[in-house]
């Protein structure tokens, strides 16, 4: 199938469209965060409840809204109306791709970079609705924005089709669901790295005192780390499943201790081990915070140090 | 005794505490972290050799650890032993727990249920009986019971979510099981590997001595192979213009089972992606590469051509080295024959270009096949015992000057050089050669099954609540009722909020006035 060299321009325009557009809303996000009300104790309750998602349920808490929004606050909105603007572009960047070149847009780094970014911001604007943590979208874009950033740069490969070992329908099904949920992890990874300022900071207030008391509460980052955790993970592990049953086809063995396949192992008893750490009464906050942190780390890892450094048979991504 | 009985029960405990699961859980993942990082015998043992050479005492020590064979390792097989000890003393408990609770009836309406964290109550026009009516309607699919308490008023408990124990056990049985196949599989499986020319030969998965190379399960001798034969007949590749591989083909034929007997072959196209799967055995297209026929005359006039599969170097251009060696014809005294054996040696491109003399390749497919070699004549050392690679010839028979060079040519198709004494080596082409491997492993359907289940208990204990309701309806001396309903969710999750006002409206309304 030849590649459409148009189309794939165009979707690589949008892919920068998208970027640009991701960092405007950053430093709309960033601002509202610096400069909005801090957010108070009894509104947080407000919201949470008014989402459906508190533990302590009592009709007759909610508070109705103060009509008056200060610039900071309709800064935060015009970020989300952003975010949602870079979606489109990014959605369309990707849709481009795929038709230009006949097949699932995820068959490299840059590729599947711009997936899993999309996973990211879209899990962001999905929790978004249900906890009030719009002013943390300047610190879900940042890491986005450098991915994004690496992935039309350095990591940047030309509209092609890929090679043997690729065409298989389980590139369209194991690396979706692997980039989706890897996506979707960075979510929590913010969340938990986020709690640890902020808990930090609750306890010795002059520490980041600028910065860290307008964060959410602590409470709040916690349970969207773990609401987050508990809707990717289940996908992780059904995406290191499929690429099983793929390395059994492609590879002769369905499990080999490749570099990639080992470091996913290692983050999957990670994030394995928060779920538990966050069931066991000793380890629910900062320290469960610190392993969803690590196992965010590790799939960063995964996905630079591993594609780029080792040499293993998932060296697809197309760079070099 | 009794000191060593109350050691065995401590450390049991400690081993089957979920926090010592957690530790252990972690120290997996760390002793398999060496693995991505060192160079692995298993996948490369070339590398591991040249690691070791590079980090002098450091390297050694590593090996000493069995760092370059971490999942083979003591260390990495007691962690896995200990979780697993571990996980089967924290399950089965919670088994018995599991079965005691699905018999128990849901606990007893708490006297006071507006401490409960979800409360709500009214006074309504209905008598009890109607109540209750209501409630167990509105109730269907709980597990509940129904009480009667002094004074007239009835209560009802329910509870509903236990499948979420169920997924949670299911996923760490499955967990459990999935360590036991995996462990058999190694056990019992082998994987062999095995070049053959693609030009109509033949493999027979027979004995482990047709294989180039053979790794066995610890439980695999070797004999008892599952037996089967393959002809490969062509094989085709195809290229985008910047040399990237599009498709790999192998055109086989197979026979295996009962056509073993009638010696009936079947034709299959084997590709990457697409194993041959036959009697529970895999067969795979792992690689190829080129094979120069090279055709000599000797000054007697004897003739004598070979066709040895020379080896990629390069993966994208696929320049290829090796040795291409012959015995000199007619020569039965093996002292005189270790004077005058040959080998041709050097670099094969599939598409050639020359810098001067320098040959490269700059496409992977055989458009223009040429060699850059170099003859040697004298003793190869194949007589010596020692072990000779395929692909290259013994240089230390070079170094102790009993192997002598006597030509260095380039060869295009159809070329020939003449040497010193007269014998000619004529270049006549190439053909291709596909590299293949023969796979074992009985219990991977078991490890399919197992992973399935993980995912499904997975989703039940991640995405099932456990929550209680419980409805308390008191009978007033004006004849209308006072009805309570409390709820509370048993596990960590958030939500169950958005579920109980929308019950306890229906169960104070007595679903009369539904989303209103
Ligand atoms: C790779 C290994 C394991 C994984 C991925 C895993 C995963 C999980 C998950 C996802 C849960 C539900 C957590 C929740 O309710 O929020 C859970 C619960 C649990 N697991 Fe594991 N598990 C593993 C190994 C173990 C081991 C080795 C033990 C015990 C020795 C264990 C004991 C438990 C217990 C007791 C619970 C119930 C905790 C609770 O929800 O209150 N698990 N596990």
């Amino acid at each position: 199938m030849p590649v459409n060299a148009t189309l794939a321009t165009y979707g690589d325009w949008l892919y920068n469209s998208a970027v640009g557009v991701y960092i405007l809303a950053t430093f709309l996000y960033l601002y509202e965060q610096a400069f909005g009300r801090a957010p108070a104790k009894a509104k947080e309750r407000e919201l949470v409840v008014a989402g459906g998602t508190g533990e302590q349920w009592k009709p007759g808490l909610v508070v109705p809204k103060k009509p008056e929004r200060p610039r900071a606050e309709r800064f935060g909105r015009m970020a989300v109306a952003l975010t949602l603007l870079g979606v489109l572009f990014h959605v369309s960047a990707l849709v481009l791709r795929g038709v230009a070149t006949g097949r699932a847009p995820w068959g490299n780094m840059y590729e599947y970079g711009a997936l899993l970014t999309l996973a990211a911001v879209a899990t962001f604007l999905v929790l978004m609705r249900s906890f009030p943590v719009r002013r943390l979208g300047g610190f879900v874009l940042t890491p986005v924005v450098i991915l994004m950033f690496l992935g039309g740069t350095a990591l940047y490969a030309p509209a092609a089709p890929v090679q043997p070992a690729l065409q298989s329908y389980w590139l369209v099904i194991h690396v979706s669901v692997i980039s989706i949920s890897t996506g979707m992890l960075l979510v929590p990874g913010v969340a938990s790295l986020l709690y640890l300022v902020k808990s930090t900071n609750d306890a010795k207030p002059e520490r980041f005192a600028r910065f860290a008391g307008r964060l959410p509460a602590a409470d709040t980052l916690d349970r969207l780390a773990y609401r987050s955790t508990v809707l990717a993970f289940p996908l992780f592990t059904i995406g290191i499943m499929f690429g099983a049953i793929w390395a059994e086809a492609a590879w002769g063995r369905f499990w080999g201790w490749d570099p990639k396949e080992t470091v996913a192992f290692v983050s999957w008893v990670v994030y394995a081990a928060y779920l538990h750490a966050r069931a066991t009464a000793g380890w629910r906050g900062a320290r469960a915070a610190w392993v969803n942190a690590l196992g965010f780390l590790l799939t960063v890892f995964n996905l630079f140090f591993i594609n780029l450094v080792t040499a293993g048979l998932h060296s697809y991504a197309g760079v070099g | 005794m009794r000191d060593a009985l109350a050691f065995l029960r401590n450390t049991w405990r400690g081993l089957t505490a979920m926090r010592t699961a957690l530790t252990l859980l972690f120290l997996l993942a760390l002793g398999a972290l060496p693995g991505a990082l060192l160079p692995q015998r298993a996948l490369n043992a070339a590398k591991v050799d040249e690691y070791i050479a590079e980090h002098g005492w450091w390297g050694r020590l590593l090996d000493k650890g069995q760092f370059f064979a971490v999942y083979g390792s003591f260390w990495f097989s007691a962690i896995y032993v200990l979780l697993f000890v571990s996980l089967v003393g924290c399950l089965l408990p919670r088994l018995w727990e599991y079965f005691t609770q699905m018999r128990a009836k849901p606990v007893l309406t708490p006297r006071n249920l507006s401490r409960m964290p979800h409360h709500a109550d009214a006074h309504v026009d209905r008598d009890v009986a109607e109540v209750m009516a209501a409630a167990r309607t509105r109730l269907r699919g709980w597990r509940l019971v129904e009480r009667e308490e002094p004074g007239g008023a009835r209560t009802i408990s329910a509870e509903r979510g236990f499948l979420r124990e169920t997924g949670n056990l299911v996923f760490h049985f499955a967990l459990l099981g999935l360590l036991v196949a995996f462990a058999l599989g190694k056990m019992f499986g082998y994987e062999g590997q095995v070049i053959v020319q693609a030009t109509g030969k033949q493999y027979c998965n027979s004995g482990v001595f047709n294989f180039d190379s053979f790794r066995p399960g610890l439980r695999v001798d070797g004999t008892r192979l599952t037996p089967f034969c393959v002809r490969v007949n062509d094989f085709h590749a195809s290229y985008l213009h910047n040399g990237q591989a599009q498709s790999f083909q192998a055109g086989i034929d197979y026979q295996s089972g009962a056509d073993l007997d009638t010696g009936t072959w079947r034709p299959y196209s084997l590709e990457v992606n697409h194993p041959l799967r036959t009697e529970g055995d895999r067969l795979y297209l792992l690689g190829h590469g080129y094979t120069p026929k090279f055709t000599v005359t000797f000054p007697n006039g004897a003739t004598r051509s070979a066709e040895v599969q020379w080896r990629p170097v390069d993966p994208i251009t696929l320049l290829s080295e090796g040795a291409t060696k012959f015995d000199p014809p007619q020569v039965t005294d093996s002292e005189e024959r270790r004077k005058n054996q040959l080998a041709i040696t050097g670099l094969l491109a599939p598409s050639a270009v020359f810098d001067g003399t320098l040959m490269s390749s700059n496409f992977p497919e055989a458009r223009k096949p040429a060699v850059a070699v170099d003859v040697f004549r004298g003793d190869l050392g194949t007589d010596s015992g020692r072990g000779q690679s395929i692909f290259s010839i013994d240089r230390s028979m070079v170094d102790n000057g009993r192997l002598k060079k006597v030509a260095r040519e380039n060869l295009e198709v159809g070329q020939s050089v003449t040497l010193d004494d007269g014998t000619v080596i004529r270049f006549d082409g190439v053909t291709d050669w596909v590299s293949l491997q023969v796979s074992h492993d009985p219990t991977q359907v078991y490890v399919l099954v197992f992973s399935m289940l993980i995912v499904a208990g997975l989703g039940a204990s991640l995405a099932i609540r456990r929550r209680r309701v419980w409805v308390r309806a008191v009978p007033r001396q004006d004849g209308r009722t006072f009805i309570e309903v409390g709820g509370l969710a048993r596990t960590d999750q958030a939500g169950y909020g958005g579920e109980f006002t929308g019950l306890s409206r229906d169960l104070l309304t007595g679903g009369q006035d539904k989303e209103s």
